[in-house]
């Protein structure tokens, strides 16, 4: 997509989505998912931005010579998937506090990934307030190859 | 062991290449009128940039501590405290903090944790990050 065209679209995107606050969250409630398919292409485009050339993630040979069935998913692009799947709930006046993951299993290219969450926690300390949620990639079959969890502070109504 | 720091300015194409590897839209990463206006005001790095600075020196620096064929990201934890923005200078410091080794099929493996942290030009704690990672 030319830049332009790319701009517009989250422009257009984010236009839409109305802000969260923290009165509008329920312990146990769902993130909207967040579906991924990771190309080759995005693993060269990440590689780049990131600096990560582990051959792991473009060259089949030297993967299987690794013990892997072929070239993977470099595993904080997955982290990243699910930091936007937190960026894209909590609206522009929340913070993402924390973000762990654990990459549990492989992802390859072309297959497609899901990224979810659930609402675990919610409270106020020191005026701040806190949602924790707990945070999974799945591929395909439905296995969770990713799993973790966010904290986040979003803004009140009071 | 802790190696020593490195600082990197953010510049606006580094963070362009980031949101655009993630496929991600937010106007807040790329577009300046938009993050301008809003409750930002300016440009600003999606949390997970914290993983690109310095990760490229951080992966041969791994690779040279043994000669391992290949590295695996385990896992990753990110603290963030404050917003990343453009023109920032952001210092990193990475040190390894746990370190095991066990046989495994593919020969000798390692189980390595490192801890690294992130100021900015004011000396602000902007974040921090622990990364497991398995070097075999």
């Amino acid at each position: 997509m030319p830049p332009d065209g790319y701009r517009l679209l989250g422009r257009r995107l984010f236009e839409m989505t109305e802000q969260l606050y923290y009165e509008d969250v329920t312990t146990g409630s769902e993130i909207a998912p967040l579906v991924k398919q990771p190309t080759t292409r995005q693993l060269v485009m990440w590689a780049g931005a990131v600096g990560d050339y582990l051959p792991i993630h473009y060259d089949k040979d030297f993967a299987q010579s690794r013990g892997l069935p072929g070239v993977i998913v470099h595993g904080q692009l997955i982290g990243a998937f699910l930091g936007q799947l937190m960026t894209d709930w909590i609206g522009e006046l929340g913070s993402l506090r924390k973000l762990s993951c654990s990459y549990k299993g492989m992802n390859y290219p072309g297959e497609a990934l899901t990224c979810k969450g659930k609402v675990t926690k919610k409270y106020v300390e020191n005026e701040r307030h806190y949602v924790e949620c707990s945070l999974w990639a799945e591929n395909s079959k439905g296995e969770k190859t990713a799993s973790g969890m966010a904290i986040v502070i979003l803004p009140s109504r009071s | 062991m802790e190696w020593e720091p490195r600082a990197y300015q953010i510049e606006r194409e580094m963070i362009r290449r980031f949101a655009r590897a993630i496929g991600d839209p937010n106007p807040l990463w790329q577009d300046e009128e938009y993050a301008g206006a809003s409750h930002c005001g300016g440009i600003i790095a999606p949390p997970t940039f914290i993983l690109a600075i310095g990760f490229e020196q951080f992966v041969e620096e791994v690779l040279a501590l043994a000669s391992f064929g290949t590295v695996l990201m385990g896992g990753t934890e990110l603290e963030c405290y404050q917003h990343i923005r453009l023109g920032d200078l952001i210092t990193v410091i990475f040190k390894i903090s746990n370190l095991r080794q066990r046989q495994g099929k593919m020969g000798k493996m390692a189980f390595m944790t490192f801890d690294s942290s992130y100021k900015n030009q004011r000396q602000e704690l902007v974040a921090k990050c622990r990364q497991m990672v398995i070097g075999y």
